[in-house]
Formats: C-alpha cells, structure tokens, sequence
C-alpha cells in the first residue's frame, strides 16, 4: 500500500541557471510533498536505519510525527540526538547510511529520511522564535573544545544539556569549522542555515571563543592548569591539505582544494564586496573524486571557468556522495576517468599551462575493497589548462599533538584515543577527523556524542 | 575586542599600532606573526609582531600601505577595533629554543630592510636581554623611510644605517653595508635577514659569499595561517615546505627565492582591480 507510492521528488535550481550562481541547489520539500513522502515510512520494528545513523536519531519515530503534520513534535525527537539537523540534512551520506538500510531501497527507492529532516529543521528555523541563551548553573564544571566543527558542536550540545559550562576555541574568525571554510553556500548557506544552527548551540549555554588557536594561542595545559578546564575534547579536523609531490606543484595556478574552498566559502571571495581574490581561470582542472572535489569543481564553475574532474578509477568508485556526482554532471562537469597526474607543466612565467597525466586502467582490489589502477605504460598526454586544484584529502594538524605533553599519535599523525574517545592523557578526549583522518560530517557529530558521554563519567568519576 | 590603543604614522605610508590582544600578548615570541582581519568583508592579513606585553595584554603591529587591505588597516583610529586578531603564529626564531651555552656562542647580525625592521625589533630586543652579542644593519630607500632608529639604537650593540640614494647614513644597498661592516672587522656567527623578497635573495647571496649562515624570514601568501590552506608553500632545499607552520624563518641558502617571488605574485592582477574599485568607492581616485 504506503510503499506503492513512488519516492517524492525534490525541486531544485536549473542546472544551467545554477551552474553560475552560488544560491542553494535543492530548494527541499514543501508540508505537502514532506507528508506524502512520511507516508512512505514502513515503520520497521528494527528499524535499521536508526542502527545505521551514527548519532542514532529515532528515524521512524520522527517521520510519524511528520505524517501526522507535528513538525515541531518531529523537531523534538531529532533534538534528542542531533544539534545540527539542517546541516545534516543537506550533507550526510545517506545513501550509505539511514536510506542504505531503509527496507524500501530494497526492491525500489528509500524513504528520503534526509530530505524528511531538512524539511523539518527548516520549517523549525522559519517558524523560530529567539528563545533566551541558558546559563549552565552555578558551579558546573568546566569543559573547553578544541574546534567549532561538527565534533566539537555536537559534544559541546550534549555536554551543556548535561548541565556542565562548555566553552568552544576556534582557531578561524567564523565558527562551523568544514561547514564553514569547506562546504559551499550552494549545499549549505552559511547565513539561514548555518549561522541559525549554531546560534541554536549557543543557545544552550555553549560559549565560542574565536581567533584562539589551541597549541599556539594558548595550551591544553595552560586551559587545565590555568584556566580551570576540568576535561577537554579535541575536535580540531583534519586540516592539512595532501599534495601529489609530482613535479610542478609549487607553480602558480596551483591551489590545494583547501585554499580555493577557504576563500571562496569563508572568506566569501565570490561576491565583489569581499576583498579576498580567487582565481579560477578560464579553465580548471581538479584532482581528486571525492566530496571536496565536487565542492572545488562545482565552486569553479559558478566563477566561469570550464571544469574537469580528473580521477584515476572509474565513476563508480567516486567516493563523493552521490548526489553531488549527479549535480556536477547536471551542471557540466567533465569527467576525466581512469585518469592520473603526473607532472604540472608550466609556462616561462612559471603559471600553470597543462597537467600531464597517464591513462590508468582497474587491476586487482586493495585493501579497501576497491579495483586499484594501474598506469598504462606509454599512454600519458597533456591536458591544457590554468588552474589545477588538488583535492586528494587531509590529515590532522600536529600543532596540538606537538604541544600537549602525554598525548599519543598514531603513524597517520591521528590522536590515539579509544572507542570513547579518550586519549592516552586523563580528561582529555578527541573525536572526529582529529581521530580518524578526513571523514564525514556525521562521523564525527557521533564521536562528538560518543566523547560528551565518557567525559560526563570521566567527571563524575572525579567527585 | 581588539581595540587599537596607539596610532602613528612612521612614514606617511608606514603606520604603526598597538592592539589589545591579550591572549595573543601572552603567548608571543620573537619570530612569529598574526593575521589581522580589519573588518567583515576584510582579507585576513598575515603581519609580523613588532612588539608584544603580556602584562598589558597588548601586541604592536607595523603595516605598510600597499593594496586594499593594508589602507583598510591602517585607516582604523585609535578607540576602534579590529574584527579578527590571532595568532601568534609561526614558530619561534631558533635562538628563543637554545641552551644559554649554545648562545653564548653565536654574534648575530641582524639585518632589516625596509618595513621588515619592525619584526627585527623584537628579535634584537630578545639578544640584547639574554646577553647576545647582536648588530643591526637597517636599509631602506632614502631616509624618510627608515623606521624603528631610536628603539633600534638601545636594542643592540652597534645599528649601521644605509639607504639607497645616501641621503642617510651609509650610501648604499644592505648588501653593500654588510659587506663594509665585515670589511672593517666585524665577524658573525648568524645573519637574520627580514625584508623584502627581493631584498632577502640578493643579502643572502652576500651572506654566502661571506660565509654566513643567514636566515630569512618568509612573508608568503596565507589564507588561514594554520596550516590548512598551502598558499604559503615553499621550496627549501627542493622540498615544499608550508611556511605558515614550518616556518616562517627558513635558512635562506636552501630557499628558491625565484618561486617564492612568482608565488607571492599569484594574486596581482586582482589586486590591481582591486586597488582601483576601492580606491574610487572611497573618494580619493
């Protein structure tokens, strides 16, 4: 009966109008088409999904209150789990994760649980009034965060709704760490979306310093000893862009994905009445198959440029999320694959002029599953262009590993901490890319949660 | 937060400040840098730190008027603040990490060209206190230009001053003048060079030919300051080192100058056109 209904489609922007614009892509469900798709849920007694969510949001539990058109009862049941529900919403892979598991993908489409979310945060956000910040009570511990990022958010949440006095460090000038340097306005506008979920955060008592740097303006110790931390929970990112370490890296029109998203998306270097420059060029080519490099693709085309994506397998193993792929095909991304740089090549003025890449085909699976690939011998050739922009991932910052005594790294240069979170220094926690290496936005809201409930018992402890 | 405490012109384009950044103050080193963001829709700026209190919980800043973003700063007056001051960033100069046995070795020659006196300030400042023989060679183009002679003067043992066109001290290029001050009987033991690109090429090939071992502290492109954007790389000893975070202080016989100076370049055509839009908008055009 309720699965014969097909799966709701989303509006969204033209692709051609959108392709040079930086408004938001999706414009999300209307109450009706958000009803009509709740009707959709089966309502699982083991609902996998919630199993598959990795801040375990009570997924059936809140489309039946959007069935019944309850929004703001369905707000409430995401509340308990998750502090960023429109961000989530807009940027988890849920074809992986809640709509991976969903029974109804079995033989035809999910449930669009994250479409369902979206649309519940937002109508939230529209209907809100400003409620007054809570003040954590007299005498509440204290609790600092390293990162105002999607880890430290979502622990910084649970941690002050346990009643503890939460302040966040920031090391850029804007909180929102990824959400705000690295994903673009157009999958998640940083001014309705972003700044509202935050101010939600804030909201519980959460205070965010900005502008200190964790390991250069001030120490974990120096917090701990000095300032009265009694617990910390590192949520720093991993933000140190990867090179190829191929010849010509270091030429002008060379920008690591990092550096073009930051200014574009944090320092808003795509509207005129910003200072900050961004070059594009009049073509681009970007490195890499992940999120990050639709982002950088994607942002490149709304300043002008033609844009290929190069990668070294096939569509198929691009580990973007999926609708991203579909986007940048929509808008007219060209897909260079089986592809892999080999040099930069530059012009006598030392700018980018082409990228020499090899033609790469699928051998044996690796480790992770997937086909490697494997150079042809003697079929390299040039692809003309001016900018080239890496986005080949991260790995975690050392500057807090190198300042804080008794704190463990393992040979990717990721925080040694144990399935809560704990590092091998007490009272202080880590979570997140910090951790594991460049991940997703979810992954890390769950080990946010994961380290708010092990530093609750790790300060009880202490009592 | 950042409010500006002091102002005054040194040069009609050179400006210098004194900021409240109390966190910053207590954290800050000879060597390292901050990054300033004037307002919203500023750039962050990276900028050397001429001088730091912790017990005032201030920090002095030296900016030169050249695009956009540095009229912006130096438009602020005293009693405004600044949107984003951070930092310190950077690490350290290599003498801040050695044993008192280690200093007492060394007889550093310290030489500013330009602007680049003011980060040179606190580095002789921090010799002078510790007990280290230190000189200071300041150059610049004529005589209006040269910043910092008074505090420069009680900050070490013997200041050469020279500038281009003769107009003060002696006539000629910083080269010239090291070359003179080693002529005369002097011996060193470490250079530091903080200046202009341009400048810092052409004083380490002096150094070289000296045999000094020189150090050059790097003013790159940077974003973000932390590592995380690599706008800021460069080639040392034909390896890509991240400047905001490795260095900015690199020993200058291993670093491509050339590269450094197209890469600092980068963004130059867009300046421009930003330089002309903000001068108009602003009424001075």
């Amino acid at each position: 009966m309720a699965n014969r209904i097909p799966r709701v489609a989303v509006r969204e922007q033209d692709p051609k109008v959108r392709a040079r614009n930086f408004e938001e892509v999706c414009y999300g469900y209307n109450k009706e088409e958000a009803m009509l798709e709740a009707s959709r849920c089966l309502h699982c007694k083991n609902p996998r999904c919630v199993t598959a969510c990795p801040v375990s949001i009570q997924i059936p539990e809140f489309i039946a209150k959007v069935c019944e058109g309850d929004i703001a009862g369905a707000a409430s049941v995401i509340a308990l789990d998750s502090s960023l529900p429109a961000v989530c919403g807009r940027v988890c892979p849920q074809e992986t994760q809640c709509e991976g598991s969903c029974v109804l993908g079995v033989k035809g489409e999910p449930v669009a649980i994250g479409k369902l979310e979206r649309f519940v945060a937002d109508s939230m956000r529209e209907s809100a009034e400003e409620a007054p910040a809570a003040v954590p009570p007299a005498g509440a511990a204290k609790v600092a965060i390293v990162g105002s990022g999607p880890a430290g958010l979502a622990c910084a949440s649970d941690l002050a709704k346990l009643g503890y006095d939460v302040t966040i460090f920031e090391a850029l000038h804007k909180a929102g760490g990824v959400l705000e340097y690295g994903i673009p306005e157009f999958r998640l506008p940083k001014e309705k979306v972003l700044r509202h979920e935050i101010d939600q955060v804030r909201r519980l008592g959460v205070k965010i310093e900005t502008n200190v740097i964790i390991g250069k303006t001030v120490t974990i110790d120096s917090l701990m000893d000095n300032e009265g931390f009694k617990a910390v929970f590192i949520g720093s990112g991993a933000g140190l862009p990867k090179f190829m370490n191929i010849p010509g890296e270091n030429l002008c029109g060379v920008f690591s994905a990092n550096e073009f998203l930051t200014r574009s998306n944090l320092m808003k270097a795509w509207r005129e009445d910003y200072l900050t420059p961004i070059r594009a060029g009049k073509k681009v080519c970007v490195v890499g198959g992940g999120n990050v490099a639709m982002d950088a693709a994607r942002t490149a085309l709304r300043l002008g440029a033609e844009v290929h994506i190069v990668y070294r397998r096939t569509e198929a193993e691009l580990p973007a999320r999926r609708e991203e792929v579909h986007h940048a095909v929509e808008e007219g991304i060209i897909f260079d694959m089986l592809t892999n740089p080999v040099e930069v090549l530059g012009d006598e003025k030392g700018w980018v002029r082409a990228l020499k890449c090899i033609r790469m085909e699928l051998g044996e699976p690796d480790e992770s599953g997937r086909r490697s690939p494997v150079p042809i011998p003697g079929s390299e050739f040039e692809i003309e262009t001016e900018t080239v922009i890496m986005a080949l991932g991260t790995s975690p910052n050392p500057l807090i590993s190198k300042t804080t005594a008794g704190l463990e790294v393992n040979r990717r240069g990721g925080l040694v901490a144990d399935a809560d979170g704990a590092t091998t220094r007490p009272g202080v926690f880590a979570g997140g890319d910090a951790v594991t290496g460049a991940a997703t936005v979810i992954l890390a809201m769950g080990a946010g949660r994961t380290a708010a409930r092990a530093i609750d018992a790790y300060l009880k402890g202490l009592q | 937060m950042f409010e500006i405490l002091e102002k005054e012109m040194l040069t009609p384009a050179i400006c210098r400040m004194k900021v409240r950044a109390p966190r910053l103050a207590a954290a800050a080193k000879p060597g390292q840098f901050l990054i300033v963001r004037a307002d919203e829709k500023g750039e962050r700026i990276p900028l050397t730190i001429s001088d730091y209190d912790a017990s005032e919980g201030t920090v002095v800043i030296v900016t030169q008027k050249i695009g956009a973003s540095s009229s912006d700063i130096i438009a602020f007056e005293v009693g405004e603040s600044f949107a984003d001051v951070v930092g310190p960033l950077g690490n350290p100069s290599d003498f801040v990490e050695m044993s008192p046995d280690e200093l007492s070795r060394q007889r550093y020659i310290l030489i500013a060209g330009g602007v680049g006196t003011a980060p040179v300030y606190p580095q002789a400042k921090w010799l002078k206190e510790h007990g280290v023989p230190v000189d200071v060679i300041i150059g610049a183009k004529t005589k209006d230009l040269i910043i910092y002679e008074d505090e420069m003067r009680s900050a070490c043992d013997n200041l050469f001053i020279c500038t281009d066109d003769g107009s003060y001290g002696f006539k000629g290029m910083g080269t010239n003048m090291l070359e003179h001050v080693v002529s005369e009987g002097h011996s060193y033991t470490q250079a530091v060079i903080i200046g202009p690109m341009i400048m810092m090429k052409f004083t380490t090939l002096t150094c070289r030919k000296l045999g000094i071992p020189a150090i050059v502290s790097l003013n790159t492109l940077m974003v973000d300051g932390t590592g995380m954007c690599g706008a800021c790389r460069v080639s040392v000893g034909g390896k890509t080192r991240f400047a905001c975070v490795e260095g900015p202080e690199f020993d200058g016989y291993e670093v491509d100058f050339d590269e450094a100076m197209r890469r600092q370049g980068q963004y130059r055509a867009e300046e421009a056109l930003a330089n002309e839009n903000h001068v108009c908008k602003i009424g001075r055009g």
